[in-house]
């Protein structure tokens, strides 16, 4: 069993923090100095943060997000988020155990009036659209407020530790997630033009054109002359028996405990959803040591990238197509998951169950925008845009060319003297925003001598870094410049920087020169936590990750910059070609358990509104009653009234009703209102020293 | 083919609902029709849910008291658990003025035999434990009022009227009334029927005025919230009837699913029916109720809404046949009391509609009826 703590990663840097202690139930535990409550109780192993107080199931980490309050716990004797709130030197920190104490107070605080702002923009959001978006606006001298509710700007992008695909001008493509957030967030901090505030959450667009912020736990209201969403999208979640259980949650809270916490959550996880967003999360496990044992996808092809997909494979993670998860097995905890084959019309096909040993289930089945901003400014007459996932889900590529678009457009608006903005640059996010062409097959060349790279890359994706870093110009794209696939025609000097570069990692470098019947193979390496060392054999792979034979590992080159090392492998001659990569991961991790595991659950007890505990059967009951009204069924059951407004809910709720037969114009949505997150009212009240300081 | 009924109810809100329900029970044919997709999904849901009997007139204590019997029988009748609690409403009065006023009333109350008392700061503090006790003279404390979900009282009359042959027409917008031949005009429909009955909450006056009435309904808008739940730490409805900048009064409690629910009145009244919350609110109430109750600055606020009391300029509901109509019913101008009255109404229009009033019903009816001066104030709306 390994640790909690990250302590090395091949891509993130590991900085030494000094340890403050705190107190988990009365156990003095040890922390690292500014990090989360959320996080320090993880890195302890702990996961069970309280129970619910209407039937007792097992509370924890769900968003890591601030979105909802299933991560709530008590610190210092006050009901708080755990994931948002950093923990201090000997902070007494307790589990809620069903509903919270309200901590007494008998003397009237010190209150303020609430600080009125006025700006000229207000962007909420610092994310890859909203930090895009705001470099143009200070380009032409708009000035702006820019929020977001993290410590740190980037949004998701501080999460990503992989290569971005994409186009190398316009969005970075080659680059690391890490390091664009890192680039773009240093960029506005230059600018004397957008004012950023970070810990600062958006509340709510309300009728009067004022926007609430909740900034570093202090209440403001910024009356903006125009609004930029950019505040990204949330999470879907999945209906099942055994969805309550602690352990089941978005991959995006995994990946900020893992990339950004250095924690590791997990020994032994399962994902569902074989999107972008699934296929990476099992990518960041494998580099943060996690036994990723599967991952199922009920499309009989992974929706996201196939080099994704191909990276896990290749690395040893199965990928069950047309399968889909029956259940979550475990008391409190997950233990188990139990999948199953279905059909084209998505019936599950007896027989074809398999149950693994788990104890985390990853839930990254697609995003929708968050777009409650938008919408209410709408209603309040106010001018607002939409660039990235807040207005459309796509690659962060796209966010980002969408943000720099609407950045122009925005100053265009406002007056500012800036050029109209070309034709091709929409055409160009037409393009960055294209979902994934079909998978042709492989085509290998018959050359077999000299030194050339191999594109096993054979799905038009929008991405180019390849023909634009070979340093003599051949590899070229078959049509589209971001779009079509590469293909190499010209001379090849060996360097290695296309196999360095390739955010899919599918070019390799075959060089007959030294050995013609042992030719070696350069192949691109990510997962430095597991180290390879030369002289040994290992498993190579095809680019599917099907095993072609042990191959002696020749040289390892040293660590480089873009910290993707590259290694040679001796390969037999007609295999040099087919090699893509390593396997890293044992078959026996990915074993299924002797016997299914079938639930005794129903598809009916599945939880469909996790914050007030209703199930499907509930909802289905009244859905068979006639009821299409979400505001109706939110007044008899509760669900949506809960601390994530409706945010987890809505979705589950509406997909139950398409099952039962009702047409999507039938339903009726639920009224958003406000607010966006739950604020004390010691904060809208202006109140001083709230805080324990 | 007009479909044909021995009552219409025009409002599926907390007035029309319970009032279908009784007309249903006495053997009526009855249906209701809404411009709304489902029940209570216009003022209804906005109420925060206080039903108190404790006011200044006997009609409204009557009905008020009506209600109560009905709302805490309502699991026990129906089995529609509507989170009833009888947890009492208080007055704190905080300076003279208004402690002689809530002791000058309670004379009145007491005369009709309300259980109200006055009690001490310190007995105060113990049903409110932590409250502002700086200026506090005591309260006033009728430990019978309750309170109960909006929410899931108009579902449960809604499922109890299906049950009793009630039917809905939802989506629906009355576009005329012919008084004459007993018909209803809808943009969807034609109805015949015996009797009218407007409980059109909001739109109360625009229904009034096809069938020829001018109804002096208003709506103003409230904005409440509700906060995370936590443990039961107080115990009546706190109403601080205080004025202060740009609002008046505001009240408070904690429901049955341990979440305090609060609502102000915003000075001077905004008028109109938008229901989209405004900037103020947040900060207007939070700093009034933190200052009266410090313990409440660290209890989160989860939603927020805004709806309407359709107003009267005197603060009475208007109830009744308007003289010389015969099959036209008023039950509007509740003036945000829709849902504390609306049950002990709901029984009263049908006492009225067969033909069966009790003898005190007249006395009742006295204080809504529509042809009043309108001049005169309830004490506290």
């Amino acid at each position: 069993m390994i640790g909690n703590r990250i302590r090395q990663h091949p891509i993130l840097p590991v900085a030494e923090r000094s340890q403050i202690t705190f107190y988990w139930n009365n156990q003095p535990l040890q922390a690292e100095k500014g990090e989360m409550i959320a996080t320090a109780l993880f890195a302890n192993g702990i996961k069970v943060f309280g129970h619910h107080h209407k039937d007792g199931s097992a509370l924890g980490i769900f968003c890591a997000n601030g979105q909802c309050a299933k991560c709530t716990v008590i610190a210092n004797g006050k009901p708080v988020k755990s994931c948002m709130t950093p923990l201090k030197e000997n902070m007494i920190v307790e589990s809620v155990e069903g509903l919270p104490i309200l901590p007494e107070a008998d003397n009237e605080p010190k209150m303020h009036d609430i600080e009125e702002i006025a700006t000229d923009v207000l962007i909420i959001g610092g994310g890859p659209a909203g930090l895009s978006a705001g470099l143009q606006l200070a380009k032409y001298g708009i000035s702006a407020i820019l929020v977001d509710d993290k410590n740190e700007l980037g949004g998701k992008l501080v999460l990503q530790t992989h290569k971005f695909f994409g186009s190398v001008v316009d969005s970075y493509a080659g680059t690391r997630g890490i390091d664009i957030g890192k680039l773009l967030s240093e960029e506005i901090s230059q600018t004397k033009e957008i004012e950023t505030w970070t810990n600062s959450t958006a509340i709510y667009v309300f009728h009067d054109q004022k926007v609430g912020i909740l900034k570093d736990g202090e209440y403001k209201i910024v009356q903006p002359k125009l609004v930029l969403n950019t505040a990204g999208a949330r999470e879907k979640f999945l209906r099942f028996a055994g969805n309550t259980l602690g352990g089941i949650y978005g991959a995006g809270a995994f990946q900020t405990l893992v990339n950004r916490d250095l924690v590791r959550p997990t020994q032994r996880l399962f994902i569902i959803g074989g999107g972008n967003v699934g296929l990476i999360a099992g990518y960041h496990a494998l580099q943060a040591g996690i036994e990723v044992v599967g991952l199922v996808e009920a499309m009989p092809q992974c929706g996201g990238y196939k080099v994704h997909a191909d990276k896990l494979q290749r690395l040893g993670v199965p990928i069950y197509t047309s399968h889909t998860i029956i259940s979550a097995g475990g008391d409190e905890v997950v233990k188990s998951i139990t999948i199953a084959e279905i059909t084209d019309k998505f019936e599950v096909i007896k027989g074809t169950e398999k149950s693994f040993a788990c104890d985390t289930i990853l839930i990254a089945v697609g995003l929708e925008p968050v777009s409650e901003f938008t919408q209410a400014a709408e209603r309040a007459g106010l001018t607002v845009f939409s660039a990235g996932d807040a207005s459309e889900i796509a690659e962060a590529s796209s966010a980002m060319f969408n943000g720099k678009i609407l950045g122009v457009k925005v100053a265009r608006f406002l007056g500012a003297d800036a050029p109209e903005i070309p034709q091709a640059w929409y055409e160009k996010a037409t393009i960055l925003k294209s979902h994934p062409g079909e998978v042709l097959d492989p085509v290998y060349t018959d050359a077999h001598e000299g030194v050339m790279p191999i594109v096993h890359c054979r799905q038009e994706i929008p991405c180019n870094p390849c023909s634009t870093i070979c340093p003599t110009n051949s590899i070229h794209l078959y049509g589209d410049p971001i779009m079509g696939l590469p293909y190499f025609d010209g001379k090849c000097v060996g360097c290695g920087e296309c196999v360095r570069i390739c955010p899919g990692l599918a070019i390799t470098i075959v060089d007959y020169r030294e050995n013609n019947s042992h030719p070696l193979v350069t192949i691109p390496y990510e997962v430095g936590n597991i180290p390879v060392e030369v002289g040994t054999k290992v498993p190579a792979v095809d680019i599917k990750g099907d095993l072609l034979g042990m191959m002696e590992v020749a040289k390892v080159l040293k660590k480089h910059k873009t910290k993707t090392q590259l290694i040679k492998l001796k390969v037999p001659h007609d295999l040099a070609r087919k090699v893509a990569g390593i396997r890293i991961q044992d078959e026996a991790v990915s074993a299924p358990l002797p016997e299914v595991i079938l639930s005794k659950k129903l598809d009916d007890d599945a939880m469909v509104c996790l914050c007030e505990r209703v199930t499907a059967g509930e909802i289905r009951k009244l859905i068979r009653q006639g009821i299409t009204d979400l505001n109706q069924i939110k007044a008899i059951t509760r669900a949506g009234m809960g601390p994530c407004g409706a945010k987890t809910c809505d979705s589950l709720i509406r997909q139950l009703m398409r099952q039962e037969g009702i047409s999507a114009d039938k339903i009726i949505a639920n009224t958003k209102r406000p607010a966006f997150v739950e604020v004390p009212l010691g904060i809208y009240a202006g109140a001083e020293g709230g805080d324990d300081e | 083919m007009n479909k044909v009924y021995d009552v219409i109810v025009i409002g599926a809100g907390s007035v029309g609902l319970p009032a279908a329900k009784s007309l249903a029970d006495s053997g009526l044919k009855v249906a209701v029709i809404d411009n709304q997709a489902s029940p209570g999904q216009k003022n209804a849901k906005k109420a925060i849910g206080g039903i108190r009997a404790t006011h200044s007139d006997y009609g409204k204590i009557k009905i008020s008291q009506r209600s109560i019997e009905i709302f805490s029988q309502m699991e026990k009748d129906y089995g529609f658990d509507i989170g009833w609690m009888s947890n009492g409403y208080s007055f704190p009065a905080y300076n003279k003025k208004d402690e002689k006023m809530l002791k000058d009333l309670m004379n009145i109350q007491h005369s009709f035999g309300l259980n109200i008392k006055w009690i001490s700061p310190r007995e105060y503090n113990k049903l409110v434990p932590g409250i502002n006790m700086e200026g506090l003279l005591g309260s006033t404390y009728s430990p019978d009022d309750g309170s109960a979900s909006p929410l899931l009282a108009a579902n449960a009359y809604y499922f109890i009227c299906k049950k009793l042959g009630v039917d809905f027409y939802f989506d629906e917008t009355v576009t005329g009334i012919n008084l004459k031949n007993g018909e209803i005009t809808t943009d969807i429909g034609k109805y015949t029927v015996n009797y009218v009955i407007n409980a059109a909450g909001n739109q109360a006056a625009e229904i009034g005025k096809m069938v020829g009435l001018e109804l002096p309904v208003k709506p103003d808008c409230h904005e409440a919230a509700i906060t995370e739940p936590v443990q039961r730490f107080f115990e009546p409805m706190v109403v601080d009837m205080r004025p202060a900048k740009g609002s008046k009064n505001y009240y408070f409690y904690q429901n049955n699913e341990g979440q305090v629910v609060f609502c102000i009145t915003p000075d001077p009244p905004i008028l109109g029916t938008c229901s989209e919350s405004t900037s103020v609110y947040f900060p207007q109430v939070a700093q009034r109720m933190v200052k009266l109750y410090p313990r409440l600055a660290n209890l989160k606020i989860r939603r927020s809404w805004r709806g309407q009391y359709p107003m009267t300029p005197d603060g009475f509901p208007i109830v009744g046949f308007p003289e010389g109509m015969k099959n036209y019913f008023n039950l509007v101008g509740m003036c945000g009391q829709g849902f504390m009255l609306g049950p002990g109404l709901g029984e009263l229009t049908t006492r009225c509609i067969t033909d069966n009033k009790r003898e005190d019903d007249d006395r009742i009816l006295a204080s809504f009826v529509l042809k009043r001066d309108f001049s005169g104030l309830e004490a506290f709306k």
